[in-house]
């Protein structure tokens, strides 16, 4: 090592300068970035980490007249993930899709078919508790977001008139739908600061706070609507029929207090919903009203000044001849004053009397009754029914709408319309919501012509009525049953009926409406006294005591009190 | 101050403590100063992890401690050595290939069982010794046989450790050799020819390279291309400096760095942190301190009293700046990316203490001069 040392003094010289030339570079470099680029990049990085994040807004709450909840929204939180972030994180998904219950193929192929996006969620509407966890995986790219849940605290007892909200809180039935833009609220905005996971770190300031929707009271008393639906789901199953509804209206304020059907299904679940389930039956779909509508008659025929309470009608030998049809009674009623045939329902004594009214006074009776026009409730899908013009009506047809045929009604026209007899010949229009004022009443009758149709629609429920079965102790009920052949391709069904019953109480001074539909019993029972009745009687006995209304039945009561109060 | 920059006589007569450690002075009181600054920054890009900070300080101490060792071997004891050193890094590079723990995708660790060991980072030294120790033989310029036989020394680890893949090393690897070769006197006709060969050799080296390393050369050509995938790094990195400006956003308030967005912030991109809090001013004060290592390393070298010492210091220096300028290079959108770490400051712990050798020997070369008759 002793050799002569070769110094190359030239050479270091060079790389000194090689070094000093390189650093020099490299600090103008960091000068263009931080002096020429400097807003550019800052503007860049705030773009990074500053977001603006939409607030959910809290939709409205819908409830009863009471206040009772019908709908809420409970906040959850979704997980949502960025495909291009997460997947390369591959190893993570396993972990993942323990936490939020999928299949871990399955997010894997979400993820790899969304691998261009953003944004895609992977589990929505999960608890806090859930949320928590998947928090901790802090697996790149996936992060929550606050949404609303719509819960139903009802369930099925009143499925139908809610309706419900998508997973998007956005209404898709019933009067979630119809008052959605009530009910919505205004998403606000925020701006965050987030990190490169996209977790936000910091609320940095507040762009719109959000609008939360406004609460909807309905017209419903959730007991009175729990009541309905429980009487007519086992009556529908007592008599294995297809379908039914039941409609009860407060008759001075047209509020509807349970509006109920069945089928029905669970809104907090909606998996396996068949569509039949879906229908709000007693605001959507049509029958016609058969025997119910004879009051109608009758009240055409006192309104005419034709007829009065004692003039009597010939029906035997209970059939009648119109043009080449024959119209039926179920039994030869002889001869009838107006209130046998109300309490006989005589299909021959009411085609007459059709018959003997100008077409115009009878029409115009039914829609002022609000036959042939919707309601105006605003519920989605109300049908309108049908009434034909007069002008067009011949013999036939005038003869067979006295019993209830050749025009269409739902549940809740009919009880609108039987109203007039509970208020003196007012029609209350209906609604869903509950009345802060006293609607607009529109007269129909004469106030002494529905009294003394209301009365004599009392003898329906007493003995050697079609109905005593939908009596009520301790109250006076007014009512009409009816029992209708369901139309069906190329005429009527031999076999196949509905069962109704309408009526009201406490006939002296009525409060409630209330119509019943049982379609197609098929265990035999089909008349509407025996199949409807009885369901009217128990859910009216039962709502007339939740309200408090006082039994306008004295003596009966006091009777069966007697009866019940005996030795024990 | 002037002595700390390295422009005084030395006057080895006396018996000082640098002369009985074995420590150059002014070459440790700039490495202490830049690992000081090295330390804050990694407080603030760790997200003030005292334990980052504390695992760093230990790294630190061995590394220091290793320089301390080599610094007390003598040159002709480590020219002695040097073709066993060389010779075991080979095989043991060998042995990497064949039986080499997997970390990070790479093969690069040797488990000998009590302790897991990079054989790479061992040639990092051996190289520039074994090429100095061959040139340093024979008179210099050396001729073109044994200009020959000296790249194929360089040339087998190289490709060994390229092969792991490590492109980064073997980079450090080939250019410490070169430095070797440049500072014995390879003639200029021939860096001309060999600059040319590279330029023709670049598409059959593309041929060559791995997929990961074509797509990062594709990447700093053009990031914006794939702002989500393969140019994040970059983009996120300059972001970070360039939204530092002057002065920085201030010493652990920046938002790249924190939020997350710049990856790999503690090892290979703690520059961009640097420059988001400190600003221009931060990185000057970095480059100005490495600037003095370096022109006292190259000075050491100028007064190294044999060729073996002389080559070797250089080689080093050269080394030590190569690593700044590839790291710094890559965090800055100017070179393509290669994982190397910035010395001194990045989170890391096994290059940094052959870093710390490399200057041993350095302090090695400076104290164990003989007086020489002036």
């Amino acid at each position: 090592m002793n050799r002569k040392i070769s110094h190359s003094p030239f050479r270091h010289r060079l790389l000194t300068g090689a070094v000093l030339l390189g650093f020099l570079v490299l600090a103008g470099r960091v000068a263009e970035l931080q002096l020429l680029d400097h807003d550019f990049l800052k503007h860049q990085g705030e773009a990074r980490h500053l977001r603006t994040v939409r607030i959910s807004a809290h939709r409205g709450m819908i409830s009863d007249r009471n206040g009772e909840p019908l709908a809420i929204s409970t906040p959850v939180e979704s997980v949502w993930a960025n495909p291009r972030e997460l997947l390369p994180a591959r190893e993570q998904l396993p972990r993942l899709a323990r936490v939020l219950g999928l299949d871990s193929d399955h997010l894997l192929r979400l993820l790899t078919r969304r691998k261009d996006r953003e944004f895609v969620y992977l589990k929505r509407h999960i608890s806090p508790q859930l949320a928590g966890q998947v928090q901790a995986l802090e697996a790149p790219g996936v992060a929550l977001q606050r949404e609303y849940r719509r819960y139903y605290p009802a369930g099925e007892v009143a499925a139908h008139l809610i309706g419900f909200t998508n997973i998007d809180d956005q209404g898709q039935e019933g009067l979630e739908l119809a008052y959605g833009d009530w009910l919505r609220g205004e998403p606000g905005a925020k701006r965050v600061i987030v990190d490169g996971r996209r977790h936000v770190v910091e609320d940095v300031e507040s762009i719109r706070a959000p609008r939360p929707g406004k609460d909807l009271v309905l017209s419903i008393d959730r007991r009175i609507q729990y009541l309905a639906y429980r009487e007519l789901k086992a009556a529908v199953r007592q008599h294995n029929a297809r379908s039914g509804s039941v409609v009860v209206l407060d008759s001075r304020s047209g509020e509807v207090l349970a509006l109920v059907n069945q089928p029905s299904y669970n809104p907090n679940n909606r998996r396996k919903l068949h569509p039949a389930r879906l229908r709000n039956r007693a605001v959507t779909d049509l029958f016609e009203p058969g025997s119910t509508l004879k009051p109608f008659v009758i009240a055409a025929a006192l309104q005419s000044g034709r007829y009065t309470v004692h003039s009597r009608i010939r029906t035997s030998p209970g059939l009648f001849q119109v043009g080449v049809h024959t119209i039926h009674d179920v039994h030869d009623h002889g001869t009838l004053d107006l209130t046998g045939v109300i309490r006989k329902s005589s299909n021959v004594a009411a085609a007459k009397i059709a018959l003997s009214l100008p077409p115009e006074d009878f029409h115009g009776v039914l829609a002022r009754a609000g036959f042939g026009t919707s309601t105006g409730s605003g519920f989605p899908g109300e049908a309108d029914g049908f009434l034909a013009d007069y002008h067009r009506w011949r013999d036939i047809e005038r003869a067979t709408l006295a019993y209830g045929y050749g025009l269409s009604t739902t549940p809740l026209q009919l009880a609108q319309a039987y109203s007039v007899f509970a208020n003196d010949g007012y029609l209350v229009p209906v609604s869903l919501l509950r009345r802060e004022q006293p609607p607009r009443l529109r007269r129909v009758l004469e106030a002494s012509v529905a009294r003394q149709v209301r009365r004599m629609m009392e003898t329906v429920v007493q003995p050697g009525g079609t109905a005593p079965a939908a009596a009520v102790s301790g109250y006076r009920v007014a009512g009409k049953t009816g029992t209708v052949h369901k139309a069906e391709a190329g005429g009527y069904a031999e076999d196949r009926y509905l069962s109704l019953f309408a009526g009201m109480a406490p006939a002296s001074r009525p409060r409630l409406v209330m119509v019943v539909v049982i379609n197609e019993p098929r265990n035999g029972e089909y008349y509407g006294g025996k199949v409807a009745g009885p369901v009217f009687a128990r859910i009216m006995a039962g709502a007339l005591r939740l309200l408090n209304i006082a039994p306008d039945d004295v003596p009966l009561l006091h009777t069966r009190a007697r009866s019940t109060e005996g030795p024990a | 101050m002037s002595s700390l920059l390295g422009g005084s006589r030395e006057d080895a007569s006396r018996r000082d403590w640098q002369h009985i450690l074995h420590l150059d002075a002014v070459l440790l009181f700039w490495l202490l100063a830049v690992s000081v600054f090295g330390l804050f920054v990694l407080y603030s890009a760790s997200g003030q992890d005292q334990d980052v900070l504390i695992r760093q300080l230990v790294r630190l101490a061995v590394a220091f401690g290793a320089m301390l060792v080599t610094a007390q071997l003598r040159p002709q004891w480590l020219a002695r050595w040097t073709p066993w050193l060389y010779g075991a890094g080979i095989a043991l590079l060998v042995a990497v290939l064949v039986v080499g723990d997997v970390g990070k995708g790479a093969q690069r660790w040797l488990n000998l069982g009590f302790v897991r060991f990079q054989p790479s980072e061992m040639m990092k030294l051996a190289v520039p010794m074994m090429v100095a120790w061959y040139l340093a033989d024979k008179r210099l310029p050396p001729t073109g046989g044994r200009l020959l036989v000296a790249g194929t020394l360089i040339v087998v680890p190289v490709l060994l450790i390229a092969r792991q893949p490590d492109l980064g090393t073997s980079l450090l690897i080939a250019s410490s050799g070169f430095f070797v070769l440049f500072l014995a006197g390879l003639s200029w006709r021939l860096l001309g020819g060999l600059t040319l060969f590279a330029a023709a050799g670049a598409p059959i080296l593309w041929h060559f390279m791995h997929d990961y390393q074509r797509q990062r050369v594709i990447t700093f050509l053009d990031p914006e291309q794939d702002p989500l995938g393969a140019g994040y790094h970059i983009i996120q990195s300059k972001i970070a400096i360039g939204s530092g400006g002057v002065f920085g956003k201030g010493w652990l308030n920046g938002t790249q760095a924190h939020l997350e967005f710049l990856p790999e912030r503690s090892t290979d991109f703690i520059f961009a942190v640097l420059g988001e809090e400190f600003g221009l001013a931060g990185i000057l004060l970095l480059l100005l301190l490495y600037t003095f290592i370096i022109m006292r390393c190259l000075f050491i070298a100028t007064q190294a009293q044999d060729t073996y010492s002389r080559l070797l210091a250089g080689s080093l220096a050269m080394t030590f700046f190569i690593y700044i300028i590839v790291n710094t290079g890559m965090v800055t959108g100017l070179l393509p990316v290669v994982g190397l770490p910035l010395p001194l400051v990045s989170y890391g712990g096994t290059s940094m203490v052959t870093l710390m050798a490399g200057f041993g020997i350095l302090m090695s070369v400076q104290t164990h001069r003989k007086l020489l008759p002036t």
